[in-house]
């Protein structure tokens, strides 16, 4: 039983890692139709984005508490990979934009590859392990939680708070919801749909390179693939939860992050991602709809 | 009105029995029952959302009924049960065509192309599915002849003949509508079912398409089963009329019955006061 | 980023100050994006720990090349690509006589492969021209076959497979484990690979046929990494990472390769090299393509392929036609994925080893990109592409002398994949189309007319 919680605790912390990037993918499939192949390298940015901001905190400043070090390094990463996502955003999709429906796939793709490379020429193809940042660990009753792990799910509830209220009561998240269900029309409204699309991308990536920094914090240590599979998994979890649905990717990445803990307590870790992958499979095939997205009727 | 179609084969070809939809909470389609005799032209008419598109879509195998029959009567007496069989199955095996309120071409395949997709099953058949046309049997080739063939009957009837090799997307509106009708009479189709076939035609178009769906019954012995909403195009060529409101029948006759019907007219009005002048003006018309 | 675009320059005054403007701001910003990545490097000093290594001078070179490529592209590029834009559209359109090269581009094409290893030989010698023959050639011909092989999927039938590489892997593996385990010869695994890869094809094709776009974009790769996490982990019979080696070379009907009494080299009576059985590998991976080529050209006349390009047009309208959409799918997904076994197993026999390494998402992409960047649906267009994009970042391989303009330490290899998804965009916002966009019909009653790019559809399924 205890191992149980234990793994439940372990799950639900991954699956806070995985919602926030899921939110990044369901956000931008839903308001321009597009799988943002090169979102889980925004995450792997981030991820270096919070390492170089920690390594120079640590030798230009010679270490900081933990709480300013964190900070710091979640600001600086969201400014630095939102900076990217928009200015990709700008270049490579929005030239495409209502043309060719794979060419924006295919640069996607491109994106994805150009980015995992240039972290690999710019930053060196070795793995990059960094100290224990937070070594607390809380023991109750046999269960051990750790304190990286309460931070990670108190920033992720703390953000995904203020999320809600942006999208849902803001001036700015009435925009997005117009533009993603009619953008012809949403234009003709005197929304600035370029402007709403550019600002998607932008919080996406900011929610990703959250993500990334916590993932660094959590293991410890980050390598220039690291974007290919975790994004997968949230992208995993954006489709389990229904896409285009927010709190669908929230619950899907606490799904994927449960199933893939539980999986590799109980059953063989080796066999873990062909789990996480089978699962989307069947959930596309027999429920395309998610478990909280519309479902899509065929027009005759 | 054409009284000799109707006296020289009046048994039916479709028969459609207690046929029900629910979409929801929404019965699209209620207890409808109506037949469509072998020969004639059938149009079926109402008011926006009456119903008509699902009741095309439930024959043509597209949507399952929630309940009811639909039943196929072919010229050699083979029947087929429509609400049964899959949508692809309805044009390959039971020989009902149709074409879409939003035409459905190939917008970047070639008029010819078109037409030759169309003969896709006759074709396979012909290529030994697919391995002796890989090798280059002789039987594909002269099948392949005769499908262009067909194709070019088809085109010159739509007057299309003109832009056989231009893609179907460039053709005009009009244009395109002849063509989804020429495609699918190239599935030899016993029953065609045209869903607003003169939608968005101007009136020199509609009298083209009055007369190739003329031709295509006298001369190719195909029954026609339309949806229209043009008035002049109904009362002009069919020869018997359904008319559905909120998913039931309220009429069904020859034209000179319908457009006196009472029920029709007060159908008509119940929908747009504008509409109903035109609806009367049209039937008067329709009267000489 | 060269070509963003502020958005709060509005086109008031001259051009050079718009320029200037515009300029500074993306120097601003490729300083903000890149003072972290480039202005600090994470190096591992001697105690194992991470340390940053400044280089400020790289980050500083690279924000005034922004400044500087984005002040010519404004002051110089737009206005003098606006003003040839303008005398293209004022000058008639002469319809031009297709030359000789043009009309008989495909014969000349292939007369100039046929020609190519003896040139080389006789250019280079044994020893020197395995590089060109091996790197260039038969990489370069394996990229066309399994871009010719995905382009009846994607290209005609529209049905979008991230996972195409995992036909290949089923075609290379079993190559690799039926010659070691049963000592079958490479001319009986061929067909059997084909056929293991088109099954496999049916399999993971059935329940995913549903599927539209995107959708089925993401099963498909879910399967290819399915494919490719089993071999990591099903050790007794993949060996998983380590991989499969010794994988026995094909023969020429019984001829060996080697320097054995009675190999190739001593019954032609000729000196023993490796450059024959390279030759031979590039003649056979030609043939291989050839025949893909010619099946693909076939079938695109028979019933089958109109029936994939109609299905890439309007799938709903196929089936109100009496095509059957499931049958026609499959044999779309099956002769797909025999064409991935062909090449799979003859990559096995060239490599003489397999592991999971070479089937990584990352394959599948390279591939799909070919296809998209060719145009969809042109055989010529895609042989052109796979040529540019892996011949091009071969290429990369042999520009040693970039190290004397850089420092011994620049490995010009690094920035093959990086190059190469720059390119990738890059190409894709040039020509979205692809190299070839229009399209050839497959029938015709007066006169053959291409069709033009802008009506085909890029399938939605």
């Amino acid at each position: 039983m205890e191992y149980f919680i234990q793994q439940l605790i372990n799950g639900l912390t991954l699956g806070s890692i995985y919602g926030l990037i899921a939110i990044g993918y369901t956000m931008v499939y839903g308001i321009i139709g597009m799988i943002n192949f090169a979102h889980g390298d925004i995450f792997m940015l981030g991820g270096f984005a919070g390492l170089i901001v920690y390594l120079l905190l640590m030798t230009v400043f010679g270490g900081a508490p933990i709480a300013v070090a964190l900070l710091c390094m979640l600001v600086v990463s969201m400014l630095v990979t939102s900076l990217w996502n928009w200015s990709i955003e700008r270049t490579a999709y929005r030239p495409l934009r209502g043309s060719f429906r794979l060419a924006p796939l295919i640069t996607a793709i491109g994106v994805s590859i150009a980015l995992s490379n240039f972290i690999q020429v710019a930053q060196g193809p070795r793995n990059k392990p960094i100290p224990q940042m937070v070594n607390s660990v809380y023991t109750i009753e046999g269960i051990s939680i750790s304190l990286k792990q309460i931070i990670i799910v108190v920033i992720t509830v703390a953000l995904l708070a203020s999320f809600w209220y942006i999208v849902e009561k803001t001036p700015l998240g009435r925009a997005q919801r117009a533009t993603e269900q009619d953008r012809k029309m949403a234009a003709l409204l005197g929304i600035d749909v370029d402007r709403t699309i550019s600002i998607t991308f932008v919080m996406g990536a900011a929610l990703a390179a959250v993500a990334g920094t916590m993932f660094l914090m959590y293991y410890g240590v980050i390598v220039f693939t690291d974007g290919f599979v975790p994004g997968v998994k949230a992208f995993t979890a954006a489709v389990l939860g229904g896409i285009g649905s927010l709190p669908g990717a929230v619950i899907g990445g606490l799904l994927i992050g449960l199933i893939e803990s539980l999986w590799s307590a109980y059953f063989t870790i080796a066999y873990k991602d062909v789990a996480t992958f089978a699962i989307l499979a069947f959930v596309l095939i027999f429920k395309p709809s998610g478990l909280l997205g519309r479902p899509e009727v065929e027009k005759v | 009105m054409s009284a000799v179609a109707s006296t020289m084969n009046n048994d039916a070809i479709l028969k459609v029995e207690h046929l029900s939809m629910r979409f929801g909470g929404l019965m699209a389609i209620n207890d409808l029952s109506f037949e469509v005799r072998r020969g004639e032209i059938t149009a079926l008419i109402g008011p926006n959302g009456a119903g008509k598109t699902t009741v095309f879509n439930c024959i043509t195998g597209f949507y399952k009924p929630t309940m009811g029959m639909i039943c196929m009567q072919q010229k050699g007496g083979k029947s087929f049960y429509l609400e049964r069989m899959a949508d692809f199955e309805v044009t390959r095996d039971a020989k009902v065509a149709r074409t879409f309120q939003n035409i459905r071409l190939f917008s970047g395949l070639t008029l010819l192309e078109n037409l030759l997709v169309a003969q896709h099953n006759a074709l396979m058949k012909a290529s030994g599915y697919t391995v002796l046309g890989l090798l280059g049997f002789k039987s594909y080739k002269d099948a392949s002849k005769e499908a262009t063939e067909k194709a070019r009957y088809w085109l010159e009837k739509a007057s299309l003949i003109d832009r056989a090799d231009d893609p179907a997307g460039d053709l005009p509106y009009g244009a395109q509508r002849r063509l989804e009708i020429a495609r699918a009479m190239c599935t030899g189709p016993e029953l065609l079912c045209l869903d607003e076939p003169a939608a968005g035609l101007n009136p020199r178009e509609s009298q083209e398409l009055n007369k190739l769906l003329r031709s295509i019954r006298a001369d190719n012995g195909t029954s026609l089963l339309l949806i229209e909403h043009d008035m002049s195009v109904v009362m002009e060529i069919s020869d018997h009329v359904v008319v559905l409101e909120y998913g039931q029948k309220i009429s069904d006759g020859d034209p000179a019955h319908v457009k006196n019907d009472p029920r029709v007219i007060a159908a008509y009005l119940g929908v747009d006061d504008e509409e109903v002048e035109t609806v009367l003006t049209e039937v008067e018309e329709g009267a000489h | 980023m060269a070509s963003v675009t502020n958005p709060s320059t509005v086109s008031t005054g001259s051009p050079t100050g718009k320029a200037l403007r515009e300029a500074t701001f993306t120097a601003v910003m490729t300083f903000l994006m890149f003072a972290l990545f480039i202005g600090l490097k994470t190096d591992q000093n001697m105690r194992n720990e991470l340390i940053l290594v400044p280089r400020w001078g790289m980050l500083a070179i690279l924000v005034v090349l922004a400044f500087v490529g984005r002040f010519a592209m404004v002051a110089w590029l737009q206005p003098w690509r606006a003003a040839s834009k303008a005398a293209k559209a004022e000058a008639p359109t002469v319809d031009e006589e297709a030359g000789f090269v043009k009309r008989n581009f495909s014969k000349l094409a292939i007369l100039a492969l046929v020609l190519y290893p003896p040139i080389i030989l006789a250019l280079f010698g044994a020893q020197g021209s395995l590089k060109y023959i091996d790197n260039f050639g038969i990489q370069i011909l394996i990229y066309v076959m399994l871009a010719w092989g995905l382009n009846i999927v994607v290209g005609l039938a529209g049905l979008l497979d991230l996972g195409y590489v995992a036909f290949y892997a089923v075609g290379a593996y079993s190559y690799a484990l039926l010659s070691i385990n049963f000592g079958f010869s490479f001319w009986i695994l061929l067909p059997l690979a084909g056929i293991l890869s088109a099954f496999w094809g049916i399999i993971l094709g059935f329940p995913v046929l549903r599927l539209k776009g995107d959708y089925l974009a993401i099963v498909t790769l879910a399967f290819g990494e399915i494919i490719r996490l089993v071999l990591i982990n099903w050790q007794d019979v993949t060996k998983g990472t380590f991989g499969i080696s010794g994988i026995p070379k094909i023969t020429l009907f019984g001829i060996p390769f080697d320097a054995s009494p009675n190999g190739f080299a001593k019954i032609f009576h000729l000196a023993p090299s490796s450059a024959y059985y390279k030759v031979f590998l590039f003649y056979l991976i030609l043939l291989l393509c050839l025949l893909t080529a010619f099946v693909t050209i076939r079938l695109r006349r028979l019933p089958i392929g109109r029936a994939w390009e109609a299905l890439r047009e309007d799938e709903i309208a196929c089936r109100s036609l009496g095509i059957n959409t499931v049958t026609t799918k499959l044999t779309a997904f099956a002769i797909g994925a025999m064409f991935g076994g062909f090449a799979g197993s003859f990559f096995a026999a060239r490599q003489g080893f397999v592991s999971p390494e070479s089937f990584v998402f990352l394959e599948s992409a390279v591939i799909l990109s070919i296809v998209v960047l060719g145009g969809m649906g042109s055989l010529t267009g895609i042989a052109i592409a796979a040529i540019a994009m892996v011949g091009g970042t071969e290429l990369l391989r042999e520009m040693d002398f970039l190290k004397a303009v850089f420092g011994p330490d620049f490995t010009p290899e690094l920035y093959r994949m990086l190059i190469f998804g720059l390119a990738m965009i890059t190409m894709m916002l040039v020509r979205p189309r692809g190299f070839v966009g229009s399209r050839e019909p497959t029938a015709f009653l007066f006169e053959r007319k291409n069709v033009s790019g802008s009506f085909t559809k890029e399938g939605h399924g």
